[in-house]
């Protein structure tokens, strides 16, 4: 654990002290809050960057290109979601000068701070994998996480009535790694709505070895795929996509035909990590304490959410259960206190089913996906497809905008993973904490 | 977990055939793992790969994925998959002696 020796500008400084947060998604808006609540502004002057003032409810993409959601439902003013007394400022951010405690913005104003919060996500890198943004991109391969890709696919969707669809993930780490999973699933109901599923094959092409990372999940949603026919095609990392040809060209030499693609990205962290000597890793992700949040940049910058290189889900969920160890680290850090170590990597995702259900995944570091039922043993069933958890996936939308992104607690949905209620029995001792 | 001889060593591995106690591993096991796995010899750029991981290994706590090890171990992922047919992170994990890269969760 770390030991706040590098306070000195903290304490030798009295007066306003400023926490600067980069990024006012999920993270950056839920700590923004927080942060808000903890101090008066004569205490903590807080400063929340963004490059553009649109929050996009992402767990929402999926639902567009299947006509559940549509577009401007899922998106709000950043601004608006930040509380009174938030300085709120629209601009890309140039670089940060770790060591002069300081963030430059695009027009080179300096920003100096106390605290820093990285809290700017994951960004798609399509232009990174060879062919994906040539011809037939946006034509007849789409990606569905991002907004006009997942416009533009509705469309490519609705009148998809016979042939190949394939859901590529190029590789690891992607945002909401059972996301792809649900579109194969959505589609499958989608399809058989319109009366069109006998006609079309449904392939799901991952890198990993199976339906999924973590054992017990891996096989449960391998059994889903096939029981929805849905063909898995495993360990295919794809080298290059030839959008005119509909091929997926693996590095190994194998070839996956399509005539409609789906593919999710590369993932980076944001540009100006990689322009910001000492902060970032090879993939401009932030080396972070993964019990802390403290940044390893640096002792006085943390990181909340999918920006960090943390061994967690890039997921919502996981930003929304660092909120409050971040919250208090930054509040310790200030007070020259040690830091709490208790983030445990709790995860908690609905994955989405088709036909009205959904089933629900809980999990940390040390324990996978298990089934049993959710928060306790009375609760939701985990692992196991239910009307309820279909849902719980529908209600939080609600949730988002209204309790996660104030920073409200919630009883009975606290940062630490549940026990109770866990089917453990079957999960052999060498698996636990298997990744 | 199974024990099993490697190189006149007894030495832990995982179910899926990989290191469990990585201090266990010592470089004169690399060319008969590497043999299991299909590759004999081990060329010079084999080598340059597997030190590459056990060095990520040692400093990270976790191997580095095929795009990273194509990022930053000089080796390109196109001759990572010739040198590694059946996967380069996974095999070159296995030959370097440490667990199962974790880069996916």
């Amino acid at each position: 654990m770390f030991l706040a020796a590098g306070v000195r500008n903290v304490e030798a400084v009295s007066g306003t002290r400023r926490v600067v947060v980069l990024g006012a998604g999920t993270g950056g808006t839920l700590a923004a809050n927080r942060l808000r609540r903890a101090w008066s502004p004569q205490e903590v002057e807080i400063v929340v960057v963004d490059e553009d003032d649109r929050h996009v409810y992402q767990p929402g993409l999926l639902f567009v290109p299947f006509g559940l959601a549509q577009p401007d439902e899922i998106v709000r003013p950043r601004g608006r979601q930040l509380h009174d007394g938030i300085d709120y400022r629209v601009s890309p951010v140039e670089r940060v000068e770790v060591g002069e405690h300081r963030v430059v913005l695009a027009n080179d104003e300096p920003v100096d701070y106390d605290v820093l919060v990285v809290a700017t996500g994951a960004v798609l890198q399509p232009e990174e994998t060879p062919g994906l943004t040539g011809d037939g991109w946006m034509e007849r391969v789409f990606t569905f996480y991002s907004l006009p890709g997942a416009a533009a696919l509705a469309g490519a969707l609705a009148t998809f009535d016979q042939g190949r669809l394939v859901v590529d993930v190029v590789d690891m780490p992607i945002k909401c790694p059972v996301a792809p999973l649900e579109f194969c699933f959505l589609a499958d109901w989608y399809f058989t709505e319109r009366g069109v599923r006998d006609r079309i094959e449904v392939t799901y092409v991952t890198p990993l070895d199976g339906a999924f990372t973590k054992p017990t999940a891996s096989a449960r949603l391998g059994d889903l795929l096939a029981e929805k026919g849905v063909e898995l095609v495993t360990e295919f990392n794809t080298g290059e996509v030839d959008g005119a040809g509909g091929r997926l060209i693996g590095y190994d030499g194998r070839e996956v035909p399509f005539d409609l693609g789906v593919v999710v990205p590369l993932h980076g962290g944001a540009p100006y990590v990689g322009r910001s000597p000492g902060l970032g890793d090879e993939l401009d992700f932030v080396p972070t304490d993964e019990h802390t949040l403290q940044s390893k940049a640096a002792p006085n910058i943390f990181v909340i959410g999918d920006a960090a290189n943390i061994p967690a889900s890039k997921a919502g969920s996981v930003t929304h259960f660092e909120g409050e160890v971040l919250v208090e680290n930054v509040r310790r850090f200030l007070d020259g206190e040690p830091l709490d170590a208790s983030y445990d990597g709790h995860a908690n995702c609905f994955i989405e089913t088709g036909f009205g259900k959904a089933l629900l995944i809980d999990f940390n570091y040390e324990t996978e996906p298990v089934g049993g039922h959710f928060p306790s043993t009375v609760g939701v069933p985990l692992l196991k497809e239910s009307r309820l958890n279909h849902l719980g996936k529908l209600m939080f939308q609600w949730f988002y905008w209204h309790a996660l992104l104030p920073g409200r607690d919630l009883p009975g949905l606290g940062s630490d993973m549940p026990l109770s209620g866990k089917d453990l029995r079957a999960e052999p001792e060498d698996r636990k904490g298997a990744p | 977990m199974t024990t099993t001889t490697i190189a006149g060593t007894a030495v832990e591995l995982d179910d899926e055939g990989f290191f469990a106690e990585p201090e266990q591993w010592t470089e004169d096991m690399a060319p008969a793992i590497a043999a299991q796995e299909g590759i004999d010899p081990m060329t010079e750029r084999h080598w340059q790969v597997v030190r590459f991981m056990r060095k990520a290994y040692e400093e990270n706590g976790t191997g580095p994925t095929v795009r990273v090890l194509g990022k930053t171990s000089g080796v390109p992922i196109k001759e990572l998959y010739e040198l590694f047919p059946k996967g380069p992170a996974k095999v070159a994990a296995k030959i370097a002696g440490i667990p199962k890269p974790r880069g996916c969760i």
